[in-house]
């Protein structure tokens, strides 16, 4: 018999029933909870007299809609929002990392955090990003809201079995280039919708040898390539990430978990639906020029042409893409002049982004025609950055130093673009109107926005040695 | 949820590929703690062009989408299939979708028929003749008034959830045995409830 995969090993143990003609009955884990998509599914528990099946595999944060300035939140509706997660966690009782509790954060940041993500589950969020959990070699993915509703009254779900992928990536990552770029690169390759029905596995030398940082920010941007779930065997270096963290098992079951956990990697004769190549060692910085993560060219590239696209639909495409952003064809993206800088997003706002991002600017200070901004992906990641340091660090270079949260990853807080006004950022979506309507996004590494925020312009930070 | 057998409705198209559930339903709407009253903000900013296609006069009153590939790509948020089916659709026709768009149509009594890019092509140059379709999710089936019929194929189980209307939960709850059996045979890894941080 065939080997199986990862995420066929997962799935499988995790099939509560299943019919034929049927999706199957899968059981979930852990269930996260955000402000944005989970009232109606509460309202929904009520009116039908359903408790909450699991509140002890379920935790809730506040990160899409909170200010990331001190002080009370003045947007009313945004409040109203905040206070029915508040208040429905209370009466279905399931635990709440509330803003000021010092453990809230985007919710992708908290889970890991809490060493509650761990290899082998099965992890759903209201929120597409839930793939980042996946590098801890757990099946993660983003549900809806009447989804999220059912999880909560049966701790299950109904899916269909997702077909196979796995990109591979070979060699060594040159210096300067990061698991944001092989992501973003891997995007350019198979399309925004090259994933759609499969799950991801990234495997390959260069995967082993990342951070979990890394592996998280390559694991959030597989629904950017329509997969649902992208994921990553685990290994000593997600083994060493997890322990000792609050949900960890300790002594004798940690030892246990580990030889489990160990287990989890695809057979050397197992078979994927679709394999996709990518080398490291000719890989560049990446900027996206359009108004979606597949539009994306090397820092040292320029803006394509529409005419250079066979296809009629993605010329358009590139047409409307190229007005809406106001680019030329033909621009080299180091010409590229930005008004703002993100760095933040569950994206890359872990410990290790904004490390990374503080060696860039260190001593040096923003442009003057540029206003930057960090926001660490979690009360976690702030303390623990301020206790580095690197608070100082940002600040005298002129960023602005916020609270935690998803912030203007997609402006649902007060942290918005203008329109036209155009923004290096380290979060996952350059969709129109992403980040405030009529706002320009582009997305880059922590490293290339950081450079980015010092020059005023996109640079090659391979460049600044 | 309300029962979708047949529609028969002019067909509103809007014909880009990618269309995210950013542009469908933007971020500033999604505060509202209610499932309904989305159709107003559906496609926002985008309705703010006066050429946006769903400003087309012959476009009035379509409870049929046509758009690009990928459709609903994106945020995973289920306000954007509130948004559609507020503003009135209740069936798109498209040649690819996003999975989670899918899956929350579904749930939202809405049918996303997908159709290889010549069927679609056939389809459109018919309703450049006239544009009028009628959809059946009990038959599966496509009808032209002027004669062309397409059948498409449709997951067996989200087409009885969609022609009956029905509550996937009160479904799923039938099924406590099988669900407690593997809770009993699966031991608990932590208890959120008492992490201590
Ligand atoms: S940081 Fe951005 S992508 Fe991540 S959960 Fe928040 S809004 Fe979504």
């Amino acid at each position: 018999m065939a080997g199986t995969t990862l995420f066929e090993k997962i799935w499988q143990a995790h099939v509560v029933d299943e019919k034929p003609g049927e999706p199957a009955l899968i059981y979930i884990d852990l269930h996260l909870v955000h402000e944005v998509t989970s009232p109606q599914a509460f309202e929904g528990l009520r009116l039908a007299g359903r408790p909450v099946r699991r509140p002890d595999l379920t935790i809730a944060t506040m990160d899409h809609n909170v200010p990331t300035e001190r002080g009370p939140i003045t947007d009313l509706i945004a409040k109203a929002q905040l206070d029915a997660l508040r208040a429905n966690c209370e009466e279905f009782g399931v635990p709440l990392n509330a803003t000021g509790s010092g453990r809230e954060g985007i919710v992708h940041v908290m889970g890991p955090e809490l060493g509650i993500t761990q290899p082998g589950m099965t992890i759903v969020c209201g929120d597409s990003h839930t793939s980042t959990h996946g590098a801890f070699g757990a099946l993660a993915f983003g549900i809806g809201t009447s989804e999220v509703e059912h999880v909560m009254a049966t701790q299950t779900l109904l899916q269909s079995r997702p077909k196979t992928m796995q990109i591979r990536f070979s060699g060594t990552l040159p210096f300067g280039v990061t698991a944001k770029d092989m992501v973003l690169a891997a995007i350019g390759k198979i399309g925004v919708d090259g994933g759609v029905g499969y799950a991801i596995e990234y495997a390959g030398e260069a995967i082993e040898t990342l951070s979990m940082e890394g592996r998280m920010t390559i694991c959030n941007m597989s629904i950017e390539a329509g997969a649902r779930a992208g994921m990553v065997a685990p290994d000593a270096t997600t083994f060493a990430y997890i322990e000792g963290r609050p949900g960890a098992p300790k002594g004798a079951a940690w030892d246990e978990a580990v030889a489990r956990w160990s287990a989890l990697k695809s057979d050397a004769d197992a078979t994927f639906d679709r394999i996709v190549d990518i080398d490291v060692t000719t890989l560049t910085p990446q900027v996206t020029w359009g108004t979606n993560p597949g539009m994306v060219v090397p820092v040292d590239g320029t803006v394509p042409d529409p005419a250079d696209f066979a296809d009629p639909t993605d010329r358009e495409a590139a047409e409307r893409a190229l007005q809406y952003m106001g680019l030329e064809a033909g621009t080299p993206v180091t010409e590229i002049t930005i008004d703002r800088v993100f760095i933040g997003s569950c994206t890359n706002a872990r410990i290790e982004d904004l490390r990374a991002a503080a060696t860039v600017v260190r001593g040096k200070h923003v442009a003057s025609t540029v206003r930057a901004m960090v926001v660490p992906g979690s009360a976690k990641v702030k303390h623990q950055a301020e206790q580095e340091g690197l608070d100082k660090v940002f600040l005298d270079a002129g960023f602005e130093w916020r609270e935690a949260g998803c912030s203007m990853c997609l402006g649902m807080n007060p942290d918005t673009l203008s329109p036209g006004e155009r923004c290096a950022s380290t979060s996952n979506r350059n969709f129109e109107g992403r980040q405030g309507s009529g706002g320009r996004t582009h997305l880059l590494s922590p490293t290339m926005a950081a450079a980015a925020a010092v020059a005023g312009r996109f640079v090659d930070v391979r460049e600044l040695g | 949820m309300r029962e979708l057998r047949q529609v028969t409705s002019v067909v509103a198209i809007i014909d880009r590929p990618d269309i995210d559930t950013d542009q469908i339903i933007p971020k500033q709407f999604l505060k509202r703690i209610e499932r309904t009253g989305y159709g107003q903000f559906l496609f926002y900013d985008w309705m703010k062009e006066p050429d946006f296609e769903l400003h087309k006069p012959e476009f009035k009153g379509a409870e049929i989408l046509l758009a690009g590939r990928n459709f609903g790509c994106g945020s995973s948020r289920e306000h954007a299939a509130w948004a559609l089916e507020d503003y009135g659709f209740r069936v798109v026709i498209a040649p690819s979708y996003s999975d989670i768009f899918r899956s929350n149509s579904v749930k939202t009594g809405i049918a996303t028929i997908t159709l290889p890019d010549a069927e679609l092509a056939e389809l459109k140059a018919a309703l450049a003749q006239r544009n009028e379709l009628t959809v059946d999710m009990e038959t599966l089936t496509i009808t032209h008034p002027d004669g062309l019929v397409i059948t498409f194929a449709f997951d067996e189980f989200a087409q009885e959830t969609l022609v009956h209307g029905l509550d996937d939960i009160a479904r799923t709850l039938k099924r406590d045995d099988a669900i407690a059996a593997y809770e009993a045979a699966t031991p608990g890894r932590f208890d959120t409830r008492t992490l201590s941080t």
